[in-house]
């Protein structure tokens, strides 16, 4: 036991108890910027405007971005927008992130499916799939399936190549334990094969996702007739720019919830990470 | 000894092939091992112990030789390998990894029960079945991989420096738990180490093996009777002779190996 005594100068616990308090604020201190840095930016935002600093007429002030977007969801025309394009983010995710593993996992697993298949994947991948949009249009028309179908093709890509990788990053000695034990092809897929490629693989499907946001907004933009891009695109030209604004920050809340949405799941599904 | 002979290897040999360069892993090994045996093959690093061990566990194919272990039942697996600390599934719970054999093959439900819960008590991981191994030491991932081997019940064990990870005091703690559920069951063991301490305090019999090509050069009883305990081996002089004598041998072949 130590002894404490008042004004002690070399006490080791609480020397160490200082310095443990020290790295506790520190720490808090950062988390505080983290929350401060949004605040921080509309709030200057938000004074620039007023003071005539930014033009009020490109740079609304946010508070009237915000009035403006309770305008729009009380008409319910907002709501609309929203949804359309929430549906095909969706639908288009699935439309790719499915096959994108399943070619993937085959892909990883069997190595003539890989050589003939990588090619292909290859030649395709650097055409931004907003490029092939004309071609999707006069294919699957203007409706909401060629929207489907463009951002489906974005999140195939990272969601493939990241499933390969994560089949083949799978340690040498597992797959021994495996053939070692006995497992048959159904079980080694199963329990080997998915789980093992499964992080890699939500990694790609995280990237998926980002895509798949950038995708719906340009697609909506160049041929659509409703959803948050073409809000964005018909209220520029319109000059109508809080509405514009809207749609941005719409945009940008979305991306962030979904990131925290696969970020959680992931912690659910890969516990063992 | 008059047991009757559980594994015999007949003139195997393993060569890689690469362009332009060929390399004898192992070559013309020949060796019989008997019911019940645990035998210890010794050697330098890159003397093709491990490629012999990979091809009894049917990990890699012999370029030529035979080999054959001895079964009466069609039940138990012919091998189950105990692999280094890395072999464990990083996915798979403590329990789940332990029963990876038996539900490999199919195995009724409470028979997986019983057996994964009987060799979890044994190697003293009852209390963590439900976690993940990245919450374990590297000394409980070894005891999951001995328990996953073990309760698959197979004919005979193959051992591939299982310790090798381990630092020493963890080494000798689990090199007795494994004398001690061994010496229940009474499996055939082949067991790789490059520690000629742990070879006299395990094995019944010690194969030394020489580099390049992988050759049997010698075999060595080890008559202590069991059970065994390190202290015992330590206190030995005989068994302090024979650690000399494969010291002198290893000695000889590593520094062969490096010219």
């Amino acid at each position: 036991m130590h002894e404490e005594k008042e004004g002690e100068l070399y006490n080791p616990y609480e020397t160490e108890q200082q310095e443990w308090k020290k790295r506790q604020i520190k720490e808090r201190g950062k988390q505080l910027l983290t929350i401060i840095s949004p605040i921080f930016i509309l709030l200057l935002w938000e004074i620039c405007s007023r003071t005539g600093v930014l033009d009020i007429r490109f740079f609304p002030p946010p508070s009237a971005i915000v009035s403006t977007f309770f305008e729009l969801m009380t008409s319910g025309l907002l709501w609309t927008h929203i949804s359309v394009s929430l549906y095909r983010i969706a639908a288009g995710f699935l439309l790719g992130v499915i096959p994108g593993i399943i070619i993937g996992l085959l892909m990883g697993l069997y190595a003539p499916i890989r050589h003939f298949i990588s090619p292909i994947v290859m030649a395709f991948m650097p055409i931004p799939t907003l490029a092939l949009l004309p071609i999707i249009i006069i294919l699957f028309g203007i409706g909401d399936f060629s929207k489907v179908v463009t951002i489906a093709g974005s999140v195939f890509f990272p969601v493939v190549i990241n499933t390969v990788a994560g089949v083949l990053n799978i340690e040498k000695v597992h797959l021994d334990v495996a053939k070692n034990y006995g497992a048959s092809p159904t079980d080694f897929f199963l329990k080997i094969a998915f789980p093992g490629a499964l992080p890699v693989m939500l990694e790609g499907i995280q990237m998926g996702q980002a895509i798949a946001l950038l995708t719906i907004v340009a697609a909506e933009m160049m041929g659509a007739t409703s959803g948050i891009g073409y809000l964005i695109w018909t209220s520029y030209k319109a000059f109508m720019l809080k509405e514009m604004f809207v749609g941005l920050i719409l945009i940008s809340f979305f991306g962030f919830m979904f990131s925290l949405l696969l970020r959680g799941l992931q912690r659910k599904i890969v516990p063992w990470r | 000894m008059d047991q009757p002979v559980k594994i015999t290897i007949d003139n195997l040999t393993k060569v890689f092939y690469k362009k332009n360069n060929s390399v004898t892993a192992i070559q013309n090994i020949t060796l019989n091992v008997e019911e019940g045996e645990f035998v210890c093959i010794v050697g330098p690093s890159g003397c093709g112990k491990t490629t012999l061990l990979r091809i009894l566990a049917g990990l890699e194919q012999p370029s030529s030789g035979t080999f054959s272990i001895e079964s009466d039942t069609d039940f138990r697996p012919l091998q189950s390998m105990v692999f280094q600390e890395k072999g464990v599934i990083p996915w798979m719970t403590v329990e789940e990894n332990v029963a990876f054999g038996l539900k490999m093959r199919h195995l009724p439900k409470e028979y997986v029960r019983k057996q994964t819960n009987y060799y979890l008590k044994k190697v003293g991981l009852t209390k963590f079945s439900k976690l993940y191994p990245k919450e374990l030491s590297g000394g409980m991932k070894q005891r999951i991989s001995i328990a996953r081997a073990f309760a698959n019940d197979p004919e005979i064990l193959l051992m591939d420096e299982p310790f090798a990870a381990l630092d020493e005091q963890n080494k000798f703690i689990l090199q007795e738990e494994l004398l001690s559920i061994w010496s229940e069951t009474k499996k055939t063991v082949i067991f790789i180490t490059h520690s000629i301490d742990e070879a006299l305090l395990l094995s019944d019999r010690i194969v030394l093996m020489s580099a390049h090509p992988g050759e049997i050069v010698e075999e060595i009883k080890v008559p202590l009777p069991r059970p065994r305990t390190m202290e015992q081996v330590r206190a030995n002089l005989e068994m302090a002779e024979q650690f000399i004598a494969i010291w002198n041998h290893l000695q000889q072949e590593v520094q062969k190996s490096r010219k």
